[in-house]
Formats: C-alpha cells, sequence, structure tokens
C-alpha cells in the first residue's frame, strides 16, 4: 500500500502544480495499471491521455480540468479501491477508469452506488461490464473483447486454412471475452478448438504450460498480455516452440511487439485482430501517431501507440468534447453531460465511434498480421478494416443472448 | 557415509511397509521417466512429453526456490534471526544483475557483480541492523519486515513498476535433445524430449552450489566453527573464535546466494515489483516443509515444492496455487520441526 501512495502523491501533486492558476475546476479522477503484470500497458495508456490533452487542450469554457491519477494493478479490489479514493479524498466529480477487465465489471458495479456522477470507461474490454446489467452512469467508448476479435476467426479459416486450433489465456473476463468472439467466428465458420487452456494472471513460470500446447493442431491463439507475454514469449523461444501463432488485441500490440530481447521475433506472421493497425493508411490515425510520437521523447514511448494509448486518447477525448458541448454545465448530477455523452459520435484516431443503448460502443475492427519493418522493429499491418462491429457481433440479439456470457469454456465450438 | 548406509538399513528393519512404498513409488517413478508409455496410460493422464516437462520444470524451479532458501536457512541456522528481508535481496541482485547484463553484454559477470554487491548488503545489514539486537527474535523480524517495505519502495523508485528480464547468452537459448524417448512415431522412429537448455544450466549449477556447500559445512575447519555456532554459540565464543566475524562472513554469503537466485530468476522468468514478497514466501514455505536451519532440508523443501507447484499447474491448474500450502499445513501437522531437522 504505502509504495502505491507514494507513487499517488508524487503524481497528483505534479498534476496539481500544472494547474495551480486560481479558476473554476472540473475534478477527473484517471486510473492506469501503473503496478504488477500490466504496468507497461497502464503507462501506455497515460501517454495517449496525455497525448489526448496536448491535442485537445485542458479548457472547458472559462474552467479547467484538473486530472488526478491512480494507480492500479488489474485486480477489481485495486481499481475499487482506487476510485473510492479518487471520489471520497479527492472529491473528484467524473472519472476516467478502469484499464483492465475484471477492473471494469467491478468499477461499474461501484459506479451504481454513485449515480450523481459519471463513469467514463478507460481501456477495459470485458463483455460483461457493459452487456450485463449496465450501470446508467458508466459509458463505454471502446470495443469490447469479442468485437476485437471479428473477423479473425473467418481470416484464419479462410485465407491461413487453420482447421484445428489451441487457445492458451489468462484466467480473467477479458481474455474470455476475446477467446469468446475468437471461437464465435472460427468455429461458426466450420473450424475446431480442441483445447483452451488458463493461466493465472500473473504467471511467471509457463515451460509447463508450453509443454502441454498440443502439437496437432494449425495453431495456437495466444490471449496474453503484459508481462505474461513477453515471459511466455521468451520461454516458448526457449524451449524451441515453433507452431503457427495467432494473437489477441493485447498481444499483438506495441507493449509486446516492442518489447526487449529477440524473443518477440516468434511474432513475425502472427495474425491478430484488434480495435486499431500501427500501419494503418487512415489520415485520422497518422495524425495521432504523429501527436503520439511529438508529445514523448523516443526512448520515453513506443515507436507507435498501442491499444491502451489508444483507448485512453478516445475516451478522454469523448470526455472532453461532450462537456465543451455541455459548456462544463455538470448541475442536476450531471444530467446534461451524460445526455451529450450518450447521444456524442467521436472521431476517433480508429474510426468513429458511437453508443448503443447499453452505452457501449459500436466502432471499426481491423484484422492485422505482424511484420518487420527491416530496422528489427515489429509493427501490425493491416490485412481487412471492418466497421460498425456492435457488442454482439452481428448476431440477432435473442440469439446472441442464448450462448451464454463470456467463461472458461463458454462459447461451445459449434455453429449459433 | 557409513552412518547412512546403517541408518537407512536400520530404518528398512523397523519399518518394513513403508519401506516397501518407497521402493515402489521409486521404480514407478523411474518407469514413468524411461519406459515408452503404452497408449492406455497416454489416454487416463497425458502424453508423456508433458508429463516429463512438468517433471523437469520442477525439478529446475526447485533449483531456484533452492538458492533463494538455503542463504535464509543457512543465517536462521546459525544465527537464530528471521531475515524478512531476504526477498528484497532477491530482488536488488536482480536488478543488478539486470543492469550489469545490459551495460556489459555479459551473463556471467552480472552473476559475480550481483553476488559481491548483495553480500555487501548483507554485511550492513548484520553489521548496522542485527548486531544491535542480538536474541530479540520479535524486534528482529519486526524490523526487517520495515526494511523489506522500504527497500521494495526504494527499488520502485529506481526502477519503475516496469519488468526487466536478463538477456539469456546465445550459447543457452533453444532446446537440446535428452536421451529420453517421450513417444514412438507411426515409423517406429523415437522422438526425443526437447528441453530448454538455460534451465539444465541453472539446475547443474544450483546443484554444485548445494554440494560446494555441503562439503564446506561438513569438511573445512570454516564449516566446522559454523556448526558449532549452530549448536551453542556461547561455548563456541567462549573457545576464542571471532563469532562476529563468523556472523558477518554468513550473513554476506547468504545474502550473495539470494542475489545470485536473483540474476537467475531474471534469466529464466523476469524481475518486478512483487516478485520480492514472492519468493521471501516460495523460501519460507521451502524452509517450514524442509527444516529450520538444515541445508538438506532446503535442497529437499525446495524440490517438493518446485514439482508440487509445476505439477499443479499441469494436472490441477485450477488448485495449484492451494497444493503448495496444503504440503506446508501437512508437515506442519505430522513433523512440525521439518521434513530433516535435527530437532
Amino acid at each position: 500500500m504505502s509504495k502505491c501512495s507514494v507513487g499517488l502523491l508524487a503524481l497528483s501533486s505534479l498534476f496539481l502544480s500544472s494547474a495551480a492558476i486560481a479558476q473554476e475546476k472540473i475534478k477527473v479522477g484517471v486510473t492506469a495499471t501503473l503496478e504488477g503484470t500490466y504496468t507497461v500497458l497502464g503507462e501506455d495508456g497515460m501517454r495517449g491521455h496525455q497525448t489526448a490533452l496536448n491535442v485537445l487542450g485542458k479548457k472547458i469554457g472559462d474552467k479547467e480540468l484538473e486530472f488526478i491519477v491512480a494507480s492500479t494493478d488489474a485486480t477489481p479490489d485495486s481499481a475499487v479501491r482506487a476510485v473510492r479514493k479518487l471520489i471520497e479524498q479527492d472529491k473528484v466529480q467524473i472519472l476516467l477508469s478502469p484499464l483492465s477487465g475484471d477492473e471494469g465489471i467491478a468499477v461499474k458495479n461501484f459506479a451504481k452506488t454513485h449515480p450523481e456522477l459519471t463513469f467514463i470507461n478507460a481501456a477495459s474490454g470485458a463483455q460483461e461490464t457493459t452487456y450485463v446489467d449496465p450501470a446508467p452512469n458508466f459509458f463505454r467508448y471502446n470495443m469490447d473483447g469479442a468485437q476485437w476479435q471479428v473477423g479473425l476467426g473467418k481470416y484464419a479459416y479462410d485465407e491461413k486454412k487453420y482447421r484445428k486450433i489451441a487457445t492458451v489465456g489468462e484466467d480473467y473476463s477479458f481474455i474470455y471475452t476475446q477467446v469468446f468472439g475468437l471461437v464465435l467466428e472460427f468455429c461458426g465458420a466450420g473450424g475446431q478448438v480442441t483445447n483452451r487452456q488458463w493461466v493465472p494472471l500473473g504467471t511467471k513460470d509457463f515451460a509447463s504450460v508450453i509443454a502441454a500446447l498440443p502439437d496437432d493442431v494449425d495453431a495456437i491463439y495466444l490471449g496474453l498480455g503484459g508481462a505474461d507475454a513477453v515471459n511466455f514469449l521468451n520461454q516458448y523461444q526457449q524451449a524451441g516452440g515453433k507452431a503457427h501463432l495467432m494473437g489477441g488485441s493485447i498481444m499483438i500490440d506495441q507493449t509486446i511487439l516492442s518489447s526487449k530481447g529477440n524473443a518477440k521475433n516468434a511474432l513475425v506472421g502472427t495474425i491478430a485482430a484488434s480495435g486499431q493497425a500501427d500501419t494503418w493508411e487512415d489520415p485520422g490515425w497518422q495524425k495521432f501517431v504523429k501527436a503520439y510520437q511529438d508529445a514523448f521523447p523516443p526512448n520515453k514511448r513506443f515507436p507507435s501507440p498501442s491499444l491502451l494509448a489508444t483507448n485512453y486518447y478516445g475516451s478522454t477525448m469523448a470526455l472532453i468534447l461532450a462537456l465543451r458541448e455541455v459548456n462544463g454545465d455538470l448541475s442536476n448530477n450531471q444530467s446534461k453531460f451524460k445526455a451529450a455523452l450518450a447521444k456524442i459520435e467521436i472521431d476517433a484516431p480508429n474510426g468513429k465511434i458511437k453508443l448503443d443503448s447499453n452505452r457501449q460502443a459500436i466502432g471499426t475492427n481491423f484484422v492485422t498480421e505482424v511484420v518487420d519493418d527491416g530496422k528489427g522493429a515489429l509493427f501490425s499491418k493491416v490485412v481487412k478494416v471492418i466497421p460498425n462491429v456492435n457488442q454482439t457481433l452481428g448476431y440477432d440479439p435473442a440469439v446472441f443472448s442464448k450462448i451464454g456470457l463470456p467463461s472458461r469454456t463458454v462459447p461451445e465450438c459449434k455453429k449459433y | 557415509m557409513a552412518w547412512k548406509a546403517l541408518r537407512m538399513s536400520r530404518f528398512v528393519e523397523r519399518h518394513p511397509a513403508w519401506a516397501l512404498i518407497a521402493i515402489i513409488a521409486i521404480a514407478v517413478l523411474l518407469w514413468l521417466i524411461f519406459a515408452v508409455w503404452p497408449p492406455g496410460l497416454e489416454e487416463a493422464i497425458g502424453r508423456k512429453r508433458v508429463f516429463l516437462n512438468a517433471l523437469f520444470n520442477g525439478i529446475t524451479l526447485g533449483g531456484l526456490y533452492f538458492l533463494v532458501a538455503s542463504g535464509f536457512t543457512l543465517i536462521f541456522g546459525l544465527m537464530r534471526n528471521v531475515n524478512l528481508a531476504h526477498g528484497s535481496l532477491y530482488l536488488f541482485g536482480g536488478y543488478v544483475g539486470y543492469a550489469i547484463s545490459s551495460a556489459t553484454g555479459s551473463w556471467v559477470l552480472s552473476f559475480i557483480v550481483a553476488f559481491i554487491l548483495t553480500a555487501l548488503v548483507g554485511v550492513l545489514l548484520q553489521v548496522i541492523v542485527f548486531r544491535r539486537m542480538e536474541g530479540q527474535d520479535l524486534r528482529q523480524t519486526m524490523v526487517t519486515i520495515g526494511l523489506s517495505i522500504v527497500f521494495a519502495d526504494l527499488m520502485l523508485w529506481a526502477c519503475g513498476g516496469d519488468f526487466y528480464q536478463i538477456q539469456t547468452p546465445n550459447w543457452l537459448i533453444g532446446p537440446i535433445e535428452l536421451p529420453l524417448i517421450t513417444a514412438i512415431k507411426s515409423s517406429g522412429e523415437p522422438v526425443y524430449l526437447r528441453y530448454p537448455m538455460v534451465r539444465l544450466v541453472i539446475f547443474a549449477a544450483s546443484v554444485i552450489i548445494g554440494v560446494a556447500m555441503w562439503l564446506a559445512l561438513n569438511r573445512t575447519r570454516i564449516g566446522m566453527i559454523i556448526r558449532a555456532g549452530v549448536d551453542d554459540r556461547d561455548i563456541l565464543a567462549a573457545t576464542g573464535v571471532r563469532i562476529q566475524l563468523v556472523f558477518v562472513a554468513v550473513f554476506a554469503f547468504g545474502a550473495g546466494l539470494a542475489g545470485i537466485a536473483g540474476v537467475v530468476g531474471g534469466t529464466f522468468q523476469s524481475l518486478s515489483p512483487g516478485e520480492d514478497i514472492r519468493f521471501l514466501l516460495a523460501s519460507l514455505v521451502v524452509v517450514i516443509v524442509g527444516g529450520m536451519g538444515s541445508i538438506p532440508g532446503a535442497a529437499l523443501g525446495a524440490l517438493i515444492i518446485g514439482l508440487a507447484e509445476q505439477l499443479g499447474s499441469v494436472y490441477i491448474p485450477t488448485y495449484a496455487i492451494v497444493v503448495t500450502f496444503l504440503i506446508m499445513v501437512l508437515v506442519l501437522a505430522i513433523r512440525p520441526q521439518g521434513l530433516l531437522a535435527r530437532r
């Protein structure tokens, strides 16, 4: 605890000092995973947030935004603790939180105990957060894990001719959601998922997991992130693994593709799907990449923003634009602000985003393939762009609800 | 060695049933390792490759645990102080190793520097902290808990929350084939076990360190002094041995071992805040299972815990974390002094 509070103090005093002019302020609390397995994800998320502030500014009419940052470690209780602290001690009015799947579900439930405040999801992507019993004051401007896998199953089956795959994933809600999206599409196309292995978040020793990977499959899908993904790749290299790989949205991401060492080279040629692609030529995306690169020196950032930076950018953008629309009016339990958030359509770097009736994003998805740029840096190259992906993945809502909620064994491998 | 054989035969005479069970268990294990599994068995408990890998991983992980826990148990055995900052020494050694290996590119050098620097920290701890509160267990425990929190903060401040991995030297990357058959292809060609080279080297190193420590303790004059100190340090001091010097040396060596273990852990796993607590907990469990203050006990405990973790993560993944603590509870219930403790 003590280490986190020292970091908090330092961080919050930084933000305080930058906004020391006496004028009316709107206090916003931000959480990111600045500890534990997902540390690099949290750090890059904060870079995306900062980039958005550089581009859009912190002024809302004659008021100024003030941000207070709290650290979490991807566990739900750490997220609720951080959010409580921001609300009760720092008296924030708006929250930009959280980053990770399980955190999202916990913060959404917590949001119901503070109906007067507004919660804008920063980057978390578990399906349950907005699909089951959504909180009326919780808004999510990024797609969920299943939406981020749209296109991957079909591409693997039709183009790569994979017929049988196995999955390895971290044992929590976001990866369940990712595997949910993958299995639904891959099995729907006629493929088979023979084995689903789950490892605890923060696993260090993957040697036995790697040994247990089946060898009679065409490809192995990796749903890992942060330190876990790097540990896995390192030990996979040491064990001499050579299977075809497929990747989840935080596996094939700059947080992993620009990690130190050469274990990541196993990922060249890996197909994946995510809410972004590093080499997309869209001018809006390129502009964002440029702004990100200009905001930080090269050794303090990734060569290109990660999915987390993009998500934090998008959610910060929605927050600022909606606040400007109502001219910073937070009266009457922030009702005007909430109404503006619900109907705003943002021109995010990774495509247009609007919300459905559950306040869940409908956006664009990308199928990608990892390429080496010739200088040893790895990037995800666009293979396919899929616009207008909604939370039911194009299924009829009634059919979709019968599939069940993402878990270790749901969905079954069949055509729904 | 003769007394050991004698004790063994006495054990067989006294507990013939247990001895039979032990012999059968060893025979089954050897068969599982060397024989080609019949298809029925593969269906029942999975492929042989998975089993062999989990077994080897357990043993090599045990090697790492032994490196951390042997220093811990050595310090406890001689000075009766429970150094709860031992995990911090592990992480510190790892960070030092990372800094050295990324600056110079030399893996071997990182071990040497990590050993020396953590040993120095150990000396400072002994001279500044422990000497002032000799024989006051509770105070020592509280102070070392406090120190471990302070160290964790300092390291977080210096190295950040990021995770680091020490680069494996090129000659250790990749697997080697072991002469153990995991399966027979339909063409009749045997498939041999491929196993990561780096883990074997690290395991071999920990065995060498373990044996060297055992020899040093049992066959040298310094070892004799240390063993005498474990039994009765007041009498030892009365015979004119400069006991404080011995304490400092042992503390430095134990701390240095933790530093080396940090480099090892940073090579085949990774370093990040929180690892200090994980390894402190692991060495506590290892030492409780093996017996406080006993080097062979630390080796046995490390082996059991490593195997339990790895076999558990393959065969009962959901409950893998519980297995380690179940073993600890069992040992505490049946043989509270630890499996190989002398008293």
